[in-house]
């Protein structure tokens, strides 16, 4: 609580102070302790390489509070992989600390659904996409190996109080837009610029009824917005339920000061809002679908940390069901986890997804780093649910972001189509 | 001048029409395909690897030159060898409007200048700075000046965290200081 006759605090804010003995501001550099702090396959190894020369044997701050996701290359489909995940492996046997192997999927959505990252909480991980964890209300944030190496060590890190946007969302979004193209449109309005290195709260009716699955969405492109994370204070039945379910901790409810000081206060309408995809090669190059309608694909991907949710998959699944992935097109499916995984199992999304005619692999991040789904080759476009499109990233070819539907009704028709083009 | 004082000549990252190429990403500045390395040492040929028309900026470099990049640089990604690969080519600090918010804790994590300057845009343009340029630059006061030209500019100064970690030589250092303490 801040004291009589000082403005209040946003939700960064408020997040730092419960983490830190000094006094939080915007600007201020403070050491805040970590409750979760974690690496992947990527940057694990560095992590452990970097540990073992400047620490030697010496143990990890906190075991229990420590983890290994590994979610990019899974299981290796490169020697170098398989060589960097043992070292991690041994490592962590040596260290007692808990892997989430190559069966269990990405490792930011993972920390969510064992209650590892709950409200209020500090999480850092080797993933730039960590702060989707602002969807359940953490602050993640992702760090290079040298910055976890130092929490693994020690639980502690530096970190600059970021300022905070106020993002204010007007208006209502019906079928066939979805959390995607609210998140795309966020993205054309806001650009790298307007949320750079700023925290940002999400208000108003259109993001209050998102989903778990729609927050991550959301919060997931904050990293393509620049900004530092992502926070949506306001719920809905739904959205509780799904999270008190998921990770058995119960969820506990966050605001602002309603005197708490913003760098910027930003309306956006969204009424009317269409499908949407961002166009090569940047993820702020949002067009609309309808005006993307001549432009052949050749593959589609859905999954990522952006995208690769339950939900995601059936809303794909409700476009797909009963009808074919053209001729000569590619899709490609990877659930988030192992959890995703058994539940599209189960509900009959994956015989649907099958059905289509769609390749459907076990769970991780899938294309975004050359994992085990495979690349784009020069010449190839791709329309995918990942969240960035920068070139050459996932091969040579051509990227499309877009929502898992118009992936879908795209894979059917053989060139980027919304599903109510069906 | 400070203790804290480089000169090298510039490089400065512009595409073909002449602009200052803004929001590179990490995949531009080392790319996802060569995650697996750990040596610090094998990641400077991959500099800037996948960035039209600089792709052959490991075999130009020399060491203590310095780069001069558009807003948002290091855009993207966690990882630390985006910072690294220029550390292995001996690069001495990197200049520019703005930076992502991981990459810039990454490179004063290792200990790596990273300048943030307000005025590049306009410098860069007015050609008051360009490639091959010797420049000083005092990373302690934020005064620096291109010799070639006799133009004086200013940066960002170090902030104090950054100042600390820099004097130590990195995180890992600084972090034993305190302990020390």
């Amino acid at each position: 609580m801040n004291k009589a006759g000082e403005m209040g605090y946003t939700v960064i804010e408020k997040i730092i102070q419960k983490h830190t003995q000094q006094e939080v501001r915007p600007g201020h550099i403070v050491w805040m302790t970590l409750d979760v702090r974690s690496a992947r396959d990527f940057g694990g190894p560095n992590v452990v390489k970097n540990f073992q020369r400047e620490y030697g044997d010496q143990p990890v701050e906190d075991s229990k509070k420590t983890f290994f996701t590994f979610d990019l290359s899974v299981p290796a489909c490169s020697l170098k992989y398989a060589d960097n995940q043992q070292i991690c492996r041994e490592f962590a046997r040596r260290k007692g600390i808990k892997v989430y192997d190559v069966d269990g999927g990405i490792g930011s959505h993972i920390l969510i659904e064992k209650g590892h990252a709950t409200s209020g909480s500090t999480v850092v991980g080797t993933d730039s996409h960590m702060n989707i964890l602002g969807a359940v209300g953490s602050f993640g944030q992702g760090m290079g190996d040298v910055d976890i190496t130092f929490a693994f060590k020690t639980g502690k890190t530096w970190f600059e109080v970021p300022e905070t946007v106020k993002v204010v969302l007007k208006g209502e979004f019906k079928a066939p837009a979805s959390a995607k193209d609210l998140t795309l449109f966020i993205l054309s309005k806001l650009g790298t610029r307007e949320a750079a290195l700023k925290a940002v709260e999400f208000y108003g009716e259109p993001v209050k009824e998102l989903s778990l699955a729609g927050r991550i969405t959301l919060c997931s492109m904050v990293t393509e917005m620049a900004g530092i994370v992502g926070f949506v204070p306001e719920t809905n039945d739904r959205f509780l339920k799904e999270i008190q379910d998921l990770s058995g901790v119960e969820y506990m409810p966050f605001a602002a000061d309603t005197d708490a000081r913003y760098a910027e206060e930003i309306e956006i309408d969204v009424s009317g809002l269409t499908p949407k995809a961002a166009a090569p090669f940047q993820p702020t190059n949002v067009k609309d679908v309808k005006d993307l309608s001549h432009v052949p694909i050749d593959s589609g991907f859905i999954g990522s940390c952006t995208n690769g949710r339950t939900e995601d998959l059936k809303a794909a699944a409700d476009v797909l069901r009963g009808r074919k992935v053209k001729e000569g097109v590619n899709l490609k499916i990877v659930p988030a986890t192992r959890r995703v995984y058994s539940e599209i199992l189960k509900q009959g999304i994956l015989d649907d997804l099958f059905e289509s005619g769609a390749v459907i692999s076990n769970p991780g991040c899938g294309g975004c780093a050359e994992g085990h789904i495979g690349l784009t080759g020069e010449g190839e476009t791709q329309i995918s649910t990942a969240n960035r499109n920068f070139a050459g990233k996932q091969g040579k070819g051509n990227n499309y972001l877009a929502s898992p539907q118009v992936v879908a009704a795209s894979c059917v028709q053989g060139r980027i189509a919304g599903p109510e083009d069906l | 001048m400070s203790e804290f004082t480089f000169k090298g000549n510039l490089w400065v990252l512009k595409d073909e029409k002449g602009n200052l190429i803004e929001d590179i990403d990490t995949d531009q500045i080392y790319h996802n395909a060569y995650l697996h390395i750990t040596e610090i040492s094998e990641m400077g040929r991959y500099a800037l690897g996948n960035l039209e028309g600089w792709r052959d900026f490991p075999s130009k470099a020399k060491p203590g030159d310095i780069i001069v990049a558009g807003r948002n640089f290091g855009a993207g990604s966690s990882r630390q060898q985006a910072v690294d690969c220029f550390a292995a080519l001996k690069i001495s600090l990197i200049m520019a409007p703005s930076f992502g918010a991981i990459y810039f804790r990454n490179a004063v994590n290792s200990g790596f200048p990273v300048l943030k300057c307000a005025e590049l845009e306009t410098l860069v343009e007015k050609e008051k700075i360009k490639t091959g340029d010797r420049v000083e630059i005092d990373i302690g006061t934020g005064k620096s000046r291109n010799t070639s030209t006799g133009e004086t500019f200013k940066e960002e100064p170090l902030s104090s965290v950054q100042r600390q970690i820099y004097e130590a030589g990195g995180l890992f250092a600084f972090g034993k200081r305190m302990e020390e303490r």
